[in-house]
């Protein structure tokens, strides 16, 4: 019987198939639909320089200064370079971070949370463990602060599957008790005595702390941070798992009706997100300050948010654009001496810059000149 | 004078209402006059023009000939706000009453004149002279939240009443209540018209309901007037006849072979569920398919029919009973479905069964990205292959005849009837021995339907059990070996469709049994 139904659908099956063969078609398609995602972020990033000039110059400054000073304090030089590379380090976790829940269409952005909780996990482990060799002292800190962001992002997407709650207020909030738990245990029970004027957790003792990379002279973190967006690209794009994480981020209704089990990867996903955040905290204590204090809360959280949309979640995408922002970070000491203008001015263009790629967001699909169909047909046409 | 026109219920007549779309006729030269202080019920099935018709009068739709006559008047009806200014009012099967406000703030505010500022204590005294005149009680400063479906459902009408509707619709009222609040709520209608306060038209399924409360009725079908007349001169028997008409039963594509009795492959016992929002039940006593059988499960959408595909698909789960696959118990994860071949494709198919913003590729992988190839019992895969997957892809598009620019587009630039294609590329490809299908063909163009009807009796001939929900009466009768009618959340009625007569199923269909 299946006779009565194939020849129709051969038939029509082989125009497709005619169509479908150039190479020169599909390779355009393909290009149409991957050039979405470079042009309309780019233009968002131009759109928010461009406001941002407005803003300069209602101020009396010249925009050509700025870019020139960024270009100066964050990429212009070796030290600018380390310097801006160092910074770009925690970026990286904290854009997994809003990146890996977001295949599963939720946005996080509490990730500032789990950096400052996975720091004091990883300083509070250390001291305890001082007679132990160092490497293992180090994967304990390390395993400790991840699994602690794990738990506690881990818990906003709990809080999602099992009880319908908003994981993107619930992840924001969460952060600022996480804030609030960590100064109160740094200046309370967990404080170091001789911490004096900045309160502090017992160093984890130099010998556990964690050197440079040879050759370029910025710690660890950086290379872990690149390693682990690799594998989050190759988790989301080349695994299953990530498959299924997409299926169910595409469409929730779709992936139940495939039997696949949405609340446990909704748990996975968010609690592997925390992980990468808290993991930025780790470094940040085993790399940079030697114990936990209030420095950890320094934004990086906030800014992945930026990064991660920027590189429309795409975990390859996050190193170039942490780097930029890391750069932009770095020139900020150098903008407020030479031109005068006050600390909050990276803010404001970071701001502007989120603004307009979360309009770009919306810009999808509205462009025919990216669209698959018009390509494939267009040329149909004209063979 | 004025005040004397505003309680006294008003005349409605339709001439000659068409409305097309595109070349489709939804409403063909429908002529009713509706007295004034009458009960009139519009009977038909989905998608028989009820609403078209009720819409063309709300002013929702401009028909695309023909008029409507209030009081023997010619009046022009540009939209809901013309029609509210000339006495006709509508209460939607949905509630439209904001929750979080209370009763007398909900019908404060849907006034058309209602003040900037609003002084509450005339407006509440106001309130209650105009609630003393109605024969409804209602608890007017409670949140709309906390009330009852049958106090909303009040509410509703009152709030109608209460922006001086004197011609009120009704669609399917008491859809959302239970049987003692229906009795409640249209035997106070009732009052009301018998009191030449009031006139209503009622869109109904229910003959009960009908031919308790209303006077008249007239039945519409494929868009036009099928008949009509006083309540209690017709027989049930003439009513469902004239509902479903004469059918052809259209054979797309030949069965062979016939059901085997010593395979059930599914089997229901005493299944109960009830969906999310607790008003809809559904008791199934005992449901069998078997292998090489297509049994329809026919009846009015809202019957139950979805909440016993989704305890089916696993979305909701059942409070009591058993579901049997192939001899063991069954609750819709996916090691189930895969180990017992189990395929769900459920109704719009883009909404719930596709990632619309993923290619057509890739939803056409869902069943089997997770799997090593040709092997479907085999190991999960960890890693993705995803060349495999585009070839898989590209074969079933060609073998199904998808219709999609490229293989990579977004599979929500296809077609309805491609969309679904799609899907059913997916879904029978490999082996499959109980396939659950709801509304497969609903919105779909005429090739589409006869393509995918066939690949619904390709199945079954090959030895699959099918079970087809069906709001599509001609469906169920073209593709079933059985056919068994659901109504208000049970299986009421079942005969071989060989010998299955269409004005019984209409019956039954109509709560009738």
């Amino acid at each position: 019987m299946v006779a009565d139904a194939a020849p129709s659908g051969a038939q029509s099956g082989m125009m497709v198939a005619d169509k479908r063969t150039s190479p020169v078609i599909q390779f355009l398609a393909w290009l149409a639909r991957r050039a979405e995602a470079v042009v309309i972020p780019l233009g968002a990033v131009l759109a928010g320089l461009a406001l941002f000039s407005l803003f300069l110059v209602a101020l009396g400054k010249s925009p050509g200064t700025l870019l020139d000073l960024v270009w100066r304090g964050g990429f212009g030089s070796a030290f600018a370079l380390q310097n801006s590379l160092q910074r770009a380090a925690p970026l990286l976790f904290a854009g997994l971070c809003v990146a890996l829940p977001a295949r599963l269409g939720l946005v996080v952005i509490g990730g500032e949370g789990a950096i400052v909780l996975g720091g004091l996990a990883a300083a509070v482990v250390a001291p305890p463990l001082s007679g132990l060799p160092a490497p293992l002292v180090v994967a304990a800190m390390a395993l400790a602060a991840a699994l602690m962001g794990a738990a506690w992002i881990g818990a906003v997407g709990a809080l999602k599957a099992y009880r319908g709650v908003d994981a993107t207020i619930a992840s924001l909030l969460m952060s600022y008790i996480a804030i609030a738990l960590a100064n109160h245990l740094i200046e309370g029970p967990l404080r170091d005595p001789t911490s004096l004027n900045k309160p502090s957790t017992l160093p984890v003792g130099a010998a556990n702390m964690l050197g440079p990379m040879p050759g370029i002279g910025v710690h660890w973190g950086l290379g872990v941070g690149v390693l682990a967006c690799l594998a989050a690209w190759l988790l989301m794009e080349r695994t299953t798992l990530g498959f299924s994480a997409r299926i169910a981020g595409g469409n929730v209704r779709a992936a139940q009706i495939q039997g696949l089990p949405v609340r446990r990867l909704v748990v996975g996903f968010t609690a592997l997100g925390g992980a990468a955040a808290a993991l930025a905290g780790f470094f940040e204590v085993a790399a940079v300050q030697g114990n936990a204090n209030a420095t950890l809360a320094a934004g990086y959280g906030f800014t992945g948010i930026l990064i991660a949309f920027l590189a429309r979640h795409n975990p390859l995408a996050i190193p170039p654009i942490a780097l930029a922002l890391g750069g932009l970070e770095a020139s900020s000491g150098l903008i407020q001496r030479r031109m005068q203008l006050p600390d909050a001015t990276i803010l404001v263009l970071e701001g502007l810059l989120f603004l307009c790629v979360l309009v770009g967001e919306t810009a999808y699909g509205r462009f025919k000149i990216f669209s698959p169909h018009l390509w494939a047909s267009k040329k149909a046409a004209t063979a | 004078m004025s005040t004397a026109r505003e309680s006294t219920a008003i005349a409605v007549e339709t001439i000659g209402m068409t409305k097309r779309f595109g070349a489709f006729a939804a409403l063909d030269d429908v002529s009713i006059k509706i007295e004034a202080g009458g009960f009139h019920a519009l009977l038909g099935e989905n998608g028989a023009g009820k609403s078209t018709l009720v819409k063309c009068v709300m002013g929702f739709y401009a028909p695309t000939s023909g008029s409507v006559l209030v009081d023997g008047r010619e009046a022009a009806i540009a939209g809901p706000k013309a029609a509210q200014a000339q006495g006709l009012g509508m209460v939607y099967q949905h509630f439209t009453l904001v929750p979080s406000l209370t009763g007398a703030e909900n019908l404060v505010i849907a006034r058309a004149d209602v003040p900037r500022v609003i002084d509450w204590r005339s407006e509440r005294a106001a309130l209650a002279a105009f609630m003393a005149g109605m024969p409804f009680r209602l608890d007017l400063d409670r949140p709309v939240a906390e009330l009852s479906a049958g106090e909303k459902q009040k509410l509703e009408i009152v709030k109608q009443l209460y922006l001086k509707a004197r011609f009120l619709i009704l669609d399917e009222p008491t859809s959302v209540l239970t049987p003692a609040e229906a009795e409640e709520v249209l035997g106070l209608l009732r009052g009301m018209t018998d009191a030449g306060a009031l006139t209503v038209l009622m869109i109904s399924h229910k003959f009960r309901e009908v031919e308790t409360f209303a006077r008249s009725f007239s039945v519409l079908r494929r868009g036009r007037l099928a008949g009509g007349g006083t309540v209690g001169a017709v027989s049930r028997d003439d009513m469902a006849a004239m509902m479903m008409g004469e059918r052809q039963v259209r054979t797309v594509a030949a069965r062979s072979g016939t059901p085997d009795p010593d395979r059930t492959v599914l089997h229901l016992t005493g299944v109960t569920a009830t969906d999310p929002s607790g008003l809809r039940h559904i008791a199934i006593e005992t449901l069998r398919v078997q292998a090489r059988e297509i049994v329809g499960i026919a009846g009015v959408s809202g019957n139950g029919q979805k909440e016993l595909a989704d305890v089916l698909g696993g979305q909701i789960r059942a409070t009591g009973g058993r579901v049997v696959v192939a001899g063991a118990p069954y609750a819709g994860t996916r090691s189930e479905s895969r180990s017992r071949r189990v395929r769900f494709i459920p109704e719009e198919p883009l909404r719930n069964a596709c990632a619309p913003l993923m290619s057509v590729s890739e939803n056409i992988g869902f069943r089997a990205f997770d799997r090593r190839r040709d092997d479907p019992e085999g190991r999960p895969a960890l890693w993705l292959d995803k060349g495999g997957l585009r070839r898989r892809a590209h074969d079933l598009i060609a073998r199904f005849g998808v219709k999609t620019a490229s293989a990579e587009a977004p599979i929500s630039t296809l077609s309805g009837g491609n969309v679904q294609r799609a899907v059913l590329a997916r879904e029978l490809t490999d082996p499959v021995d109980l396939l659950i299908v709801v509304n497969p063909c609903f919105g779909l163009d005429f090739a589409a339907v006869a393509d995918i009807r066939s690949l619904i009796v390709a199945a079954r001939n090959g030895g699959t059990a099918v079970l087809l929900i069906s709001e599509d009466l001609d469906e169920i009768l073209e593709l079933s070996d059985r056919i068994l009618v659901m109504s208000e959340g049970r299986l009421v009625y079942e005969t071989p469709a060989a010998q299955a007569e269409v004005g019984v199923i209409g019956r039954h269909m109509a709560g009738h049994h």
